[in-house]
C-alpha cells in the first residue's frame, strides 16, 4: 500500500508543523497587498477613474502593515514566515528585522505620498499605460527586497521592482524618455547579471541561500572557501545598484527623463535597496571580508560624496542637480558601511531614512516649481519667493535637510557618522562627510538663491496657470507630508535612533536573525 | 503569409494548440508541463492565428484584453497563495481538497489554481507583445 505509507510518513522532519498565528501574516503583507491590488487594477486597466482611490487604499493598508510589523519586531525581535511549510533552508524564508521594516515601512511612506502627488500629476493617458498598477508591483518588489531571508529571492525581487521601474521610466513613450530608459535598462541588467552570477557561486559554495544558513556556515568555510571573491562581486554588483562611484553613470543619464513624481519615487527608494543589500551581505554574512574590503569601500564612499555632489554643482537643470545628490548621499551612506562599527552602521541606517524623505521631498519640490514657474531650469526659474512664500519655507528646509544643517533630517546622521569615523581613527572620512555638507549647501544654495531670490524684475507675483491648480494643492499637501517626518527627524531624532541602533545590532550580531528562521540553531 | 492554405488551417491548428495547452497544463502536476509551458503553448497558437487572419480577428476572439488577462492570473496565483490565511499555515503552502465530481476522484488543490493563474499571465503578456508587434508591421 504506497497511499497508505506516504501517508503515514513523518511530515514534521520536512515540514512546519506549529500552526501559523494570524499575527505573523504580517511579515508577508507588505509585499501580499501591493501584489494583490496590482493584480486588481491590471484587470480594470481601462476603467481609469477607479486606478487612484484603488491605490491609495493599498498604500494606506500596506502603510499600516508595516508599522504593526515594525512595533512586533522592535518589541519581540526578528520574526521569520517560512514559505510553503517548507522547514527552511529548502523553503523560502521572509525574516522581518528592524532594518528590513524599517527601510520598507519609510519606502512606502514615501510611496504613498507619491500616489497622492500623482493623482493630479499623472492624467488618464499615464494611467491607462498602467501608473499605479506599475507603482504597486515596483513596491510589492521593494517590500520583498527589504523582507527576504534568502538571497535567490532577494534577486527575484530586484527583477520585479526593475522590471516594474521600466514601465514607470517610459511611462509617455518620449524620445528622451526611451534613451534614458535604455541606459538604465542595459546598466542595471549588468548589475543583476553580476548579482546572479555571485549567487550561484555562493550556492556552489555553500550549498545554501538562505541567509541565516549562509551566516552560520560561514565560520566553518572561512579557511577553505573563496568567500573574500564572493564579498567583492557582491560588492561590485549592489554597489552599482546603488549608484556609487565609479558605477554611477547610469543614474544621472535616466533620473531627469521621467514623470517628476516617478523621478520622486526612484530617486528616493532605489539607490537605497542597494545599500540595504550592501548592509544585509557585506556586514551581516560576510563581515571579514567587508573589513578585508573596509579601506575599498571607504575610498568608494568617499570618491562617491564628493564627486557626486561637484557634479550638482555643474548641472543647470533641476533634475539632473538633484540625481548628483541623491548619488552623493549613496557615498555617506557607504561611509558608514565601511567603518562597520554599529555606531557607524546606525547613523548609516538613519541616513537611508533621511535620505528616502529627502531625496522624494526635493524631486516633488521640483515639480511643484515646474509647477508654479513652468520650468526645471536655474537659469529661467527666478523671482518665485515673492508670489510662493510657503514653497519657499518648504525648499529652505529641504535645501539645510539635503545639507545636514539643523533643524532637518540631515544633520543626526552625519553627526552620528562623523563621530563614528573619529571613533574608528579614520578622521580623513569625517572630513570628507564634512566637506561634502558643505558643498551641497554651496549646489542646493545656488539653485535656491536663483530660483527663489533672484529678482524677476516685477512688483506683483506672477498668477500661475489656472490648470495647475490641483497639482499645486495636492503638491503642497504631499511636500507638507513629507516635511514631518523630516522634521521630526531633525527635531526629536531619539526614537529614529533607537530603531537604527536596533537595527545595527542585528547586523553585527545575528543571533536573533539566525534564530528566528532556525530556533533550534541557537539554543544550546 | 496570408496564403489560403495558412488561412484555411490556422484557425484548426489555433484551437488544438489551445486544446493542448490545456492538457499540458494540467498535466503538469506529476508529470513535464504547467502553468508556463502551457501558456507559452496557448500564446503561441493565438500568435499563429494572428500571422494568418490578422489581429483584430485575435482581439475579438479572445475578447477580454490581453493585459487584463494577465492581470486576473496574477490576482488568481496570489490569492490562492493567500487562501492558506485561512488554515493556520505559511503563505503557498499546497491545500487539498477531495471532490466527487459525476463518480469521479477529483483532487483540487490550491497549487493548480496557482498554475492556472501563471498559465494565464503568460498567455496574457506574450499574446499582448505579440499582437502589439504584429499591429506595427501590418501599420
Amino acid at each position: 500500500m504506497a497511499a497508505d505509507t506516504e501517508k503515514a510518513a513523518d511530515l514534521s522532519q520536512a515540514m512546519i508543523t506549529e500552526p501559523v498565528a494570524l499575527a505573523d501574516w504580517l511579515i508577508v503583507a507588505p509585499v501580499a497587498i501591493p501584489l494583490v491590488f496590482a493584480a486588481f487594477l491590471l484587470t480594470v486597466r481601462h476603467r481609469t477613474w477607479l486606478h487612484a482611490g484603488v491605490a491609495l487604499v493599498a498604500f494606506a493598508l500596506t502603510l499600516a502593515a508595516n508599522a504593526g510589523l515594525l512595533a512586533r519586531v522592535l518589541a519581540e525581535g526578528p520574526l521569520a514566515m517560512t514559505m510553503g511549510r517548507w522547514l527552511p533552508p529548502f523553503g523560502i524564508s521572509f525574516v522581518a528585522d528592524p532594518l528590513g521594516v524599517a527601510l520598507s515601512l519609510v519606502g512606502v511612506l514615501v510611496a504613498a505620498v507619491c500616489a497622492v502627488f500623482a493623482v493630479a500629476d499623472i492624467g488618464t493617458t499615464g494611467r491607462r499605460y498602467g501608473f499605479y498598477p506599475f507603482m504597486l508591483l515596483m513596491m510589492a518588489g521593494v517590500s520583498g527586497a527589504f523582507l527576504t531571508g534568502d538571497l535567490f529571492n532577494l534577486y527575484v525581487w530586484f527583477e520585479v521592482f526593475l522590471i516594474a521601474s521600466f514601465g514607470l521610466l517610459v511611462l509617455g513613450c518620449e524620445h528622451r524618455q526611451l534613451d534614458g530608459a535604455l541606459k538604465y535598462a542595459i546598466l542595471n541588467l549588468v548589475g543583476t547579471t553580476l548579482f546572479l552570477t555571485a549567487t550561484a557561486l555562493l550556492y556552489g559554495t555553500f550549498g545554501t541561500l538562505n541567509m541565516a544558513d549562509v551566516q552560520s556556515k560561514a565560520a566553518e568555510l572561512r579557511d577553505t572557501a573563496p568567500l573574500a571573491t564572493l564579498a567583492t562581486l557582491f560588492l561590485f554588483a549592489f554597489a552599482m545598484k546603488a549608484a556609487a562611484f565609479p558605477l554611477n553613470f547610469w543614474l544621472p543619464a535616466s533620473y531627469h527623463t521621467p514623470r517628476i513624481v516617478v523621478a520622486a519615487l526612484f530617486g528616493g527608494i532605489l539607490t537605497k535597496i542597494g545599500v540595504y543589500a550592501l548592509l544585509r551581505v557585506l556586514v551581516m554574512l560576510f563581515e571579514p571580508e567587508r573589513a578585508l574590503l573596509s579601506d575599498v569601500i571607504a575610498w568608494v564612499a568617499a570618491a562617491t560624496m564628493v564627486l557626486g555632489i561637484m557634479g550638482a554643482l555643474a548641472q543647470s537643470d533641476m533634475r539632473r542637480v538633484l540625481g548628483f545628490v541623491v548619488i552623493s548621499g549613496v557615498g555617506i551612506m557607504l561611509a558608514g558601511i565601511a567603518l562597520g562599527t554599529e555606531a557607524g552602521l546606525a547613523g548609516a541606517i538613519v541616513y537611508a531614512v533621511h535620505s528616502m524623505l529627502a531625496m522624494t521631498a526635493l524631486y516633488l519640490l521640483a515639480g511643484v516649481m515646474n509647477g508654479v514657474g513652468g520650468s526645471y531650469s536655474v537659469e529661467t526659474l527666478k523671482g518665485l519667493y515673492r508670489g510662493h512664500p510657503l514653497l519657499t519655507a518648504f525648499a529652505l528646509l529641504l535645501v539645510l535637510a539635503a545639507a545636514g544643517l539643523p533643524p532637518a533630517s540631515g544633520l543626526w546622521p552625519k553627526v552620528m557618522l562623523v563621530q563614528a569615523s573619529l571613533a574608528a581613527g579614520a578622521p580623513w572620512l569625517a572630513f570628507a562627510i564634512l566637506a561634502t555638507g558643505i558643498l551641497t549647501t554651496l549646489a542646493l544654495g545656488r539653485v535656491f538663491a536663483l530660483t527663489f531670490w533672484r529678482s524677476d524684475g516685477g512688483d506683483t507675483a506672477p498668477a500661475a496657470p489656472a490648470e495647475a491648480a490641483p497639482v499645486l494643492r495636492l503638491g503642497y499637501a504631499s511636500l507638507a507630508a513629507l516635511m514631518l517626518p523630516i522634521l521630526a527627524l531633525g527635531l526629536y531624532p531619539e526614537p529614529f535612533i533607537n530603531v537604527a541602533e536596533a537595527a545595527a545590532a542585528v547586523l553585527v550580531d545575528p543571533t536573533g536573525y539566525v534564530g528566528a528562521v532556525f530556533p533550534e540553531r541557537v539554543q544550546p | 503569409m496570408r496564403t489560403v492554405i495558412f488561412r484555411t488551417v490556422a484557425p484548426y491548428l489555433t484551437s488544438l494548440m489551445l486544446l493542448f495547452s490545456v492538457f499540458v497544463l494540467l498535466r503538469g502536476h506529476n508529470e513535464p508541463g504547467g502553468g508556463f509551458i502551457g501558456g507559452l503553448i496557448a500564446a503561441s497558437a493565438l500568435a499563429i492565428y494572428g500571422i494568418a487572419c490578422g489581429v483584430a480577428p485575435v482581439r475579438r476572439a479572445v475578447y477580454f484584453h490581453p493585459m487584463a488577462i494577465s492581470g486576473f492570473g496574477l490576482l488568481m496565483a496570489a490569492l490562492s497563495g493567500v487562501f492558506s490565511i485561512f488554515f493556520q499555515v505559511p503563505l503557498l503552502t499546497g491545500l487539498w481538497a477531495k471532490v466527487s465530481f459525476l463518480g469521479v476522484e477529483l483532487d483540487l488543490s490550491t497549487v493548480l489554481f496557482f498554475d492556472i493563474g501563471v498559465y494565464l499571465v503568460v498567455v496574457g503578456s506574450i499574446t499582448s507583445i505579440a499582437l502589439a508587434l504584429e499591429e506595427r508591421e501590418r501599420a
